[in-house]
């Protein structure tokens, strides 16, 4: 009985290994380019994941249907792999893994959130294998956890977080004309504080004044003797780079204190919720973020129209910069002519200018971080409104 | 000019944080026990106030009623189902009954609201201005209903039968009970007065700061609570005064340091009172009897 369990056993494992093999031949016949998704289909944040996908769907589907990319004077499909990381940092590390050694990928795009694309990069940099994550502006990303020095292999189709408070500061100088400016931001959070500080040396750079630069801590609701500060030093602009739940609550309290200067923010204000809860108050002010459904460009319009018609709802950022992503690969895989890991990786290092969805983008020398325009938005009549391309 | 405006920030906030320190201090005076649930609590009239606004769209004097009536009834009943039976038993298990109460209300509102709600603003955006300094209607409201409900409270404690009552069983909950005090309505009383200051400030907070969510409670019962140790915990005026000097040295803090500084040098300064003050400014030094 024993021994007969042991036998049993022993076929499926042959049978499934069998039928593996198999259908790994059923697409040999054709030239094809195997390339890896690592998307967070399920767990916390599966809107994402699913974002993520339709996008990579479709940018694939694109190429695919106008025959394939050119490399080397044949042509060539996309093989989609997809994997779901399921949510959980050790999963999208394994995912990658598995990509790579198994599906043996020329690239692996994803995952989005930092919190998983942070480990899966350090198992995309040790392999040597292209990683480019859509959606993560943690900068620790692409940074080599093991040197220190920043990653080869790890490239993002989004800028960083502190690029925001670069992009917002120039904006304010040249299209609000501000001087003086002043900010008030979260000083226990990562995130608003890099910006922030960012904000500061960009601003003071280009010659003006930052006459207050306040914080207050996660959780805090009374803001009055900041903003009595930032009205005394008499500000243009007032930087807010901090969660929209907050916002709305700094700008009412600084109404109510006879402020008249203009709010700017970054893309933490980026939610709907922003509007519910600030209603007048937040009417007219201006931040950055990835991405515009109003955009003009012509690039951007086509995206949203098919993406449109083939899911019935309009991209999301996350959609948008995956969809980036494989643009950014389909290019790099062009200009290096062959099919071949680090080729495509040097050709992607050194792309010149990209012209994507969410604006045109360049990497900076030696890093995975870009050099990309942001979309400003204005809050106008409740909604998110285009304003502006910003140029770094 | 900038003073005079800080000075109004400071009445502001120190007049909620005091409204919820009398909460803390009324029913520590008169059972020796703190409610931890008291922050939670407020959250709570908060929430009230937000529903009422909302969906009943009622103006902001019955909001406020609703809001003190409910969270008041609140009060007495968790003090009947959480705390009476443990009135025996050790001051931990009480303690620990309050905290959980606590958790309790703050997972019910999330049941609920899980997202920051926009509470409606009740009153006129009135805001005047003079020579720099803005002050406005609400401003003025807080602080004007919060002396006055103070103003009360300490006449109700020191002028009426029912505050002698509360003083007596502060004083001895064996004795007094046996001269004829009714022991578990006055405890109810106090704890439906203390819970009711509460929802008040709930209520005005939620007009000063529109955006609510169910841990708003934790922070500012945190720091409310250490005005009403600071003032001397169980003493009326002592919580009052308590919620004035800490939101002084906040504001102070921030109008003069960079702001990063504020809770390190506020609490640090309230440690080094409380060295030398153990038992707070008003505090009398409690002889354990034997």
């Amino acid at each position: 009985m024993f021994m007969k369990k042991k036998v049993f056993i022993l076929l499926v494992v042959v049978l499934t290994i069998m039928s593996v093999a198999l259908v790994g031949c059923k697409g040999g016949g054709a030239l094809t380019i195997p390339v890896g998704v690592n998307a967070e289909l399920t767990g916390d944040i599966p809107s994402v994941g699913a974002s993520c996908k339709n996008a990579a769907l479709l940018a694939v589907k694109e190429v695919n249907d106008a025959g394939g990319l050119d490399i080397g004077g044949k042509k060539y499909t996309i093989k989609l792999f997809i994997e779901d990381n399921g949510g959980k940092a050790d999963q999208a590390a394994a995912v990658t893994q598995k990509l790579i050694t198994q599906d043996n990928v020329v690239a692996v795009i994803g995952p989005n959130a930092s919190r998983y694309a942070i480990p899966a990069a350090a198992v995309a940099e040790s392999s040597k294998v292209l990683m480019i994550s859509p959606w993560s502006t943690n900068p620790k990303l692409t940074i080599d956890p093991n040197t220190g020095q920043p990653a080869k292999y790890v490239f993002r189709a989004c800028f960083t977080d502190s690029f925001q408070g670069q992009v917002v500061a120039k904006f304010a100088m040249e299209k609000l004309g501000a001087k003086k400016a002043a900010v008030l931001y979260d000083v226990a959070s990562e995130y608003n504080k890099g910006i922030a500080d960012v904000f500061k040396n960009t601003f003071e750079k280009l010659g003006g004044q930052v006459v207050a630069f306040e914080t207050y801590t996660t959780g805090d609701k009374d803001f009055s003797a900041q903003l009595t500060k930032i009205k005394q030093a008499n500000p243009d602009v007032i930087f807010l780079p901090n969660y929209y739940n907050e916002v709305p609550l700094q700008i009412q309290q600084a109404h109510r204190l006879g402020i008249t200067a203009t709010f700017i923010g970054s893309d933490s204000w980026g939610a709907e919720d922003l509007i519910k809860l600030g209603g007048k108050d937040v009417e007219g002010y201006f931040f950055s973020t990835h991405y515009a459904r109003d955009i003009p460009a012509p690039a951007t319009q086509k995206f949203i129209s098919a993406y449109t018609a083939a899911y019935g709802s309009v991209p999301d950022d996350v959609a948008a910069l995956t969809y980036d992503s494989f643009g950014l690969l389909f290019e790099a895989l062009k200009t290096a002519n062959k099919i071949d890991r680090q080729a495509v990786r040097d050709a992607l290092a050194t792309l010149s200018r990209y012209e994507g969805v969410t604006g045109t983008l360049q990497f900076k020398e030696g890093s995975g971080d870009p050099i990309k325009s942001a979309v400003i938005l204005q809050i106008k009549d409740g909604k998110f409104v285009y304003y502006a391309t910003a140029n770094p | 000019m900038y003073i005079i405006q800080q000075i109004i920030n400071i009445l502001q906030l120190g007049s909620i944080y005091a409204l919820i320190a009398l909460g803390y201090t009324m029913v520590y005076g008169v059972l020796r026990f703190i409610n931890f649930a008291h922050g939670d609590l407020f959250m709570v009239g908060a929430f009230v106030a937000f529903i009422v606004a909302t969906y009943l769209k009622l103006s902001f004097i019955p909001t406020l009623l609703i809001s003190m009536v409910v969270v008041s009834m609140l009060g007495v009943t968790i003090e009947r189902l959480a705390y009476k039976p443990l009135r025996q038993a050790p001051r931990v298990s009480a303690v620990i009954t309050a905290l959980g109460v606590g958790i309790f209300l703050e997972n019910f509102v999330l049941l609920f609201y899980p997202y920051p709600q926009n509470v409606p603003i009740l009153l006129p955006k009135i805001i005047w201005n003079t020579g720099g300094v803005t002050i406005s209607f609400l401003q003025v409201l807080i602080i004007g209903l919060s002396l006055l409900l103070m103003l009360i409270l300490d006449l109700i404690v020191r002028r009426t039968m029912v505050g002698m009552a509360m003083r007596a069983i502060s004083w001895n909950k064996i004795v007094v009970p046996l001269m004829g005090v009714p022991l578990d309505m006055i405890i109810s009383i106090t704890f439906a007065l203390g819970t009711g200051l509460g929802a008040v400030a709930g209520v005005m907070y939620s007009q000063a700061f529109p955006v609510i969510d169910p841990y708003l409670g934790i922070l500012i019962g945190w720091q409310a609570f250490i005005c009403a140790v600071v003032g001397g915990i169980g003493n009326i005026r002592g919580a009052m005064l308590g919620g004035y000097i800490l939101a002084a040295v906040q504001i102070i803090v921030v109008s003069f340091l960079p702001s990063t500084y504020r809770d390190f040098i506020a609490f640090t300064l309230l440690l080094i009172m409380l060295i030398f003050r153990p038992y707070g400014i008003f505090g009398k030094p409690e002889t354990e009897k034997v």
